[in-house]
């Protein structure tokens, strides 16, 4: 009995440290989300700090932007999971396709570069193609005599700039996890398909995708559960954080920022945040839901 | 008939690889390409000249540059060494059955995945409360445990065969002597793993600095090159210890930025590759559930 105790003692020690960080810095975060119902103000900290009821709120869902940024955030965030997945399949089931090693060692690798990047490198990158004056794009449109585009000031065209620029820093990565789920397959359907006569594409479209279905769905959970989150370095890098793009760019992460950083407006940005959080945590729950529901084995819990 | 199909498949891959290695030709190119060039000609895929003025005038005053890469690598090793440990700490008794709280632990750290008080609170905290603005342990300690890092280390010790536990535990291993001397040889894999996600993420770190370092000597590589990225004035006001002369010398604007970029980036980008098996590797046992 004395050996049990000394066991478990040893596993709540080694517990403490991860147990204690993450309550100052995620459990303490969420207590503090009561700010969103204060009038915060620095004299008197958030203990103190009056309450107003939902005053916050209707400040920000009656402005003009909450509407922007719920829209952006929601169609801009969907699509980009939808077709970062649908890419990285893609390019993993021709990787799966070629059997030459060192090829797929050195696709793998190139494409797994701008993984390695930080968002600030990558908005340099994108200033070096968009750039209005000196820019590859506009170098190009001039040799062809097409007007060049004052990029940073087209707001219209940013959800397809963002949209490339997201697939193009993940592709690499994902892909190597479909690719690793595909390697997975047993050799021998493809063989018996093979003796009856399968063809490349009914094999692939038979075997190799439903085997990366519940990858697939995991992967898509994960990304769906954070829907109403969004890669914070992707809007505010690669947009250089240009007032003029905000129209079609502006996404929850970054009006939170601005409104905190720059407005200062803690109480409304406490607010959206709050918002964000529950909207967030009702999403993956459901999604998990439905998911387990259809098939029990791919939710996530 | 195998050969010739796979042929299409090899042209997408190309295009992609193409694709993904395009921008960095760019950047390396523009940074090498001097300022009267650029004005006339914009930037080139390949470089029309050659010059390393961009880089000289970066290295005029190296300092800024030495010290941020000496906060982003202290950052990035402490962290690093710190988080694996925690994490791994944190992990091994929820890997365990015989740990009385392990469901109550396992909810309380994988609840964070799910909801989380986002950023006001967090920075409310920090500078308001816990007065670590303008700390270099702020760049350290917030993102310590990664919840999902948690799952891959307490994935990795679950699959570790019982039957070795059993058997150094007959022996009359210690607990402890258990955990150095069987799960640690073992377990190297999801060491790498964890430490080389952990180091990425520091090092490729601008955010925490944008909220919480005003202070000169803490600007971290990504930030410093974000800041010029914004304003490249800016680098002029940073070298004050520049010679006399150097003050009038128009700052090469176009080239200084990609340079920058280069200086920031260059070393990891040749070293992270070596080890992509380990990214990969953590990313597919994370998609095991948790």
């Amino acid at each position: 009995m004395k050996k049990f105790n000394k066991t478990q003692l040893m596993y709540c020690l080694m517990a403490l440290p991860g147990v204690l960080l993450l309550f100052v810095f995620c459990y303490i975060p969420i207590g503090g989300l009561v700010i969103a119902f204060k009038d915060y103000r620095y004299d008197l900290g958030i203990l103190k700090s009056p309450w107003v009821g939902f005053k916050n709120f209707e400040f920000f869902f009656a402005g003009q932007d909450a509407k922007r940024i719920l829209f952006n955030t929601i169609t801009l965030n969907l699509s980009y999971i939808i077709l970062g997945i649908v890419v990285a399949v893609l390019f993993a089931l021709m990787l799966y396709n070629i059997r030459q090693r060192i090829m797929i060692k050195a696709y793998q690798t190139t494409m797994m570069l701008p993984y390695f990047l930080s968002w600030v490198v990558v908005g340099c990158m994108a200033y070096g193609f968009l750039n209005p004056t000196a820019g590859i794009i506009n170098g190009i449109l001039e040799k062809f005599g097409v007007d060049m585009i004052d990029w940073y000031a087209k707001p219209k065209y940013w959800p397809f700039i963002l949209g490339f620029f997201s697939v193009w820093k993940n592709v690499g990565i994902n892909c190597i996890i479909y690719y690793a789920g595909l390697m997975g397959i047993d050799d021998s359907l493809f063989e018996a398909a093979d003796l009856d006569g399968a063809s490349r594409l009914q094999k692939i479209w038979h075997i190799s995708i439903p085997s990366i279905i519940p990858l697939i769905i995991t992967m898509t959970l994960l990304a769906l559960g954070n829907v109403f989150r969004s890669d914070f370095g992707l809007f505010y890098q690669v947009t250089r954080d240009i007032g003029k793009l905000y129209e079609t760019t502006d996404v929850i992460d970054t009006y939170i920022f601005r409104a905190l950083n720059t407005n200062g407006e803690i109480g409304m940005s406490a607010a959206v945040g709050f918002f964000q959080s529950i909207v967030g945590f009702i999403t993956i729950v459901l999604v998990n839901w439905i998911v387990r529901r259809i098939e029990k084995d791919n939710a996530l819990f | 008939m195998k050969k010739e199909k796979s042929i299409i498949s090899h042209i997408w891959l190309i295009l992609a690889s193409i694709l993904c290695l395009i921008p960095f030709i760019v950047v390396v190119s523009v940074s090498l390409t001097d300022e009267a060039t650029l004005n006339e000609f914009g930037y080139s895929i390949f470089p029309k000249t050659f010059s390393l003025d961009a880089y000289k005038y970066i290295f005029l005053d190296p300092e800024p540059i030495i010290r941020s890469y000496g906060v982003t690598i202290a950052s990035t090793v402490v962290g690093t060494v710190l988080a694996v440990l925690v994490m791994s700490f944190l992990a091994y008794p929820l890997s365990r059955q015989d740990f009385k709280f392990k469901s109550v632990v396992s909810f309380y750290v994988f609840f964070t995945m799910l909801f989380s008080g986002g950023l006001v609170p967090s920075y409310m905290l920090i500078t308001q409360y816990l007065y670590l603005k303008d700390n270099f342990w702020v760049l350290v300690l917030p993102g310590l445990v990664t919840p999902f890092h948690v799952i891959l280390f307490r994935t990795f010790f679950q699959q570790l065969p019982g039957e070795l536990f059993d058997a150094a535990k007959i022996d009359g291993c210690s607990d402890v002597r258990m955990i150095f001397q069987v799960v640690l040889p073992l377990s190297k894999p999801v060491f790498a793993t964890v430490a080389l996600l952990g180091a990425l993420t520091r090092w490729n770190d601008w955010y925490t600095c944008l909220l919480y370092i005003n202070d000169e000597n803490l600007v971290t590589l990504q930030y410093q090159l974000q800041r010029i990225m914004k304003n490249v004035e800016l680098i002029k006001t940073q070298m004050s210890n520049m010679p006399m002369q150097m003050m009038n010398v128009d700052v090469p604007t176009e080239s200084v930025r990609m340079a920058l970029a280069v200086v920031v980036s260059g070393p990891m980008i040749l070293v992270f590759p070596f080890f992509q098996k380990y990214f990969a590797k953590g990313l597919t046992v994370g998609s095991v559930k948790g």
